[in-house]
């Protein structure tokens, strides 16, 4: 995938709308990541750190017993085994890596299933920075262990008890922190959205994940895969194995929470800085999102995504809460791994349409983007309510 | 020029300086005598609030009257329907976020504030690289865009924002979001970098709670816009002769 045009589009998406105030740090933030990225001392720096550090490369594992139940050929990149427990880690080791060069010594993020919080809190106690994160009230109780992991690690965190109380208004409560503070601060933003240069460098910062995988399926004999399938919140770990195959003839699919699906409800709009696909009522209010992940709690995606529907490069499908448990006990008991809520709708896509969608004998590689650890009290108290 | 321009270059050509208070359309049944009562009070001009879900430059107070405004069934329309009964001879100038005249479409939004009687606009999450196609619309329309200029604009940016600025230049006087501080803030600062690009009429805004602040910040600018202070006094119940009280209070501080 290719960079955006200078003003952060992707077709007619992306920008950066955002408050006078805010424009002079996205604009600095913007050519520090030129700077760095092109620096191969940082991108050795960052390559380094993820490797001594967030336990990659993370291996390609086929789904052996699961490709002989379903007819396909399934494998997974296994983003649950990074340190933190997923994807996050990827873009956060960048950013705070950024941060340092900038020469500021505050890091302040918005979070909802507190994964991308703990992943920052993680980074900066590593990297010994001062971390604040945003987090909706809600999301606070409903994920008070995630909470306790970020101030173990030395974070404040910060409920939001603005608007739904969700991930979309700790994102609206982080941007207004970062107007005050933008001189010794950056906002270490969790996946593809936001103002211009964010989509891009999350990306960017999340591409090691299908570079990796494409040389890795290579390794193992098999090659292209015919599809390539992330979950999608904002769209940061499906951006980051998209990037490996957008070149190839695999087909780049993504799956977002029925109750999120900005690509099959949403309409173009702008919020938190970019112009995307967002879920808006008539007079565009923007609507709230409802899933039983947190992580695909958000009523829009990032603009690369909205950009890539539109030119019909990726496709995205919508799973209901009603599939995502069957398919996380599908996944644990055929395979041995507990997936995250969020990844459980993209495993629970391949299995919907297993000889389907994916015709028979097919190779799909599938995104892992994390483990489900953080899920599993949730996901007794929804199995005992069933019984 | 655009007619609000015209009228605000020559209120400061009479010597006055302009008081422009703000609220948030919808937030109570009767928000129209309140509006009426800040013109009584002697405002030169006001901000209506249209209400978004997520106000991202705002604080609390805001935040909390947008909600309250928004679950009274508040929109485009509904102000728009309410404004007819609105008869008072000083400009109205609205105040939202991007995604709400978007979602309209431009055109037809630039098209509606017109025919309710809105001569200005002001978007603050909507700077000068995205918005040529939002100026262009109100410029057919004659709704003058206001711009607004931080205390972290470079000077460079100062004269393209003011290039594209239409009505008044638009000061932030802090780096927060509406409602927050109390100090005097850096509002001569940055009215001095517009003043040194452009002669367009500059009100300060953000953070103006006190009438004694009002009155500082006039020693610099052409005006001042009062918001939070009098939204946070409707939240908690102030009446329209209340308003006017408040509203008067700055008046007499900046004359
Ligand atoms: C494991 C996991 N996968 C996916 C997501 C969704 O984010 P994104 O779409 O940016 O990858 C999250 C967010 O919390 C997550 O924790």
């Amino acid at each position: 995938m290719s960079a955006p045009g200078a003003l952060g589009h992707f077709g007619e998406f992306g920008g950066r709308f955002v408050p006078e105030a805010l424009m002079p740090a996205c604009l600095e933030l913007e050519s520090a990541f030129i700077d760095a990225w092109g620096d191969p001392e940082f991108t050795a720096q960052y390559r380094t750190v993820l490797r001594e550090f967030a336990g990659r490369p993370t291996p390609v594992t086929p789904l052996r017993r699961l490709s002989a139940q379903l007819g396909i050929e399934l494998f997974a990149k296994r983003e649950d085994l990074a340190h933190t427990g997923s994807h996050k880690i990827n873009n956060v080791i960048g950013q705070t890596l950024l941060t340092k060069r900038m020469g500021k010594q505050r890091v302040i993020a918005e979070t909802g299933a507190g994964q991308h919080g703990v992943a920052t809190a993680t980074a900066c106690a590593q990297m010994g920075l001062e971390c604040t994160v945003f987090m909706g009230e809600i999301d606070t109780e409903r994920q008070a262990l995630n909470v306790f992991r970020m101030e173990l690690l030395g974070a404040t965190v910060v409920p939001v008890t603005s608007g739904s109380r969700t991930l979309k208004d700790a994102v609206n409560e982080a941007m207004r922190e970062w107007v005050t503070c933008v001189e010794d601060t950056h906002y270490c933003l969790g996946s593809v959205m936001g103002p211009h240069p964010f989509p891009w460098m999350v990306r960017e910062m999340q591409s090691i994940i299908g570079h990796e995988a494409l040389q890795q399926m290579d390794d193992l004999g098999a090659s292209i895969p015919d599809f390539v399938v992330a979950c999608v919140g904002g769209g940061s770990n499906a951006a980051g194995i998209f990037s490996g195959f957008a070149n190839t003839s695999a087909r780049l699919v993504g799956v977002e929470a029925a109750g999120g699906s900005a690509v099959g409800k949403g309409s173009p709009g702008v919020l938190h800085g970019m112009r995307s696909l967002l879920m808006q009522d008539e007079f565009g209010q923007i609507e709230e999102a409802y899933s039983i992940s947190a992580g695909l709690d958000y009523p829009g995606i990032g603009p690369e995504h909205a950009h890539l529907a539109d030119i019909g490069r990726a496709e995205y499908y919508a799973i209901g809460d009603d599939d995502v448990i069957g398919a996380l006990e599908v996944l644990s008991l055929s395979e041995g791994i507990i997936p995250a809520l969020e990844t459980a709708h993209a495993v629970a896509w391949i299995l919907k349409e297993a000889g389907r969608e994916i015709p028979l004998g097919s190779r799909v590689l599938l995104n892992l983007s994390g483990r489900g650890d953080k899920d599993v009290a949730q996901v007794r108290e929804i199995l005992r309510g069933q019984q | 020029m655009t007619s609000l321009e015209k009228h605000l270059r020559e209120l400061r050509a009479s010597g006055r300086k302009a008081l422009v208070p703000y609220f948030v359309a919808g937030l109570t049944p009767d928000w129209i005598t309140h509006v009426e009562a800040a013109v009584h009070a002697g405002a030169d001009a006001v901000e209506i609030g249209i209400p978004f879900s997520d106000p991202m430059m705002d604080g609390v107070v805001i935040q909390e009257a947008a909600l309250r405004a928004l679950d009274a069934g508040t929109n485009l329309d509904s102000i728009a329907s309410d404004l007819t009964a609105l008869s008072v001879s000083v400009p109205l100038i609205a105040m939202t976020y991007f995604n709400i005249f978007h979602h309209y479409g431009v055109e037809r939004a630039a098209g509606k504030l017109a025919t309710s009687g809105i001569t200005g606009a002001i978007v603050p999450d909507l700077p000068l690289e995205e918005g040529r196609e939002w100026f262009d619309a109100c410029a057919r329309h004659d709704v003058a865009t206001v711009l607004l200029v931080a205390p972290s604009t470079p000077p460079e940016r100062v004269s393209a924002i003011c290039e594209a600025c239409r009505g008044f230049c638009y000061a932030t006087a802090r780096m927060a979001v509406t409602g927050r501080s109390t100090d005097a803030g850096e509002g001569a600062h940055v009215v001095e970098r517009i003043r040194a690009a452009s002669d367009i009429p500059v009100y300060i805004g953000i953070g103006i709670t006190t009438p004694a602040q009002a009155h500082d910040a006039c020693t610099t600018s052409d005006g001042v816009i009062v918001g939070s202070l009098l939204v946070k006094a409707i939240l908690d119940g102030a009446s329209a002769s209340d308003v006017e009280q408040m509203v008067h209070q700055f008046r007499q501080a900046i004359d």
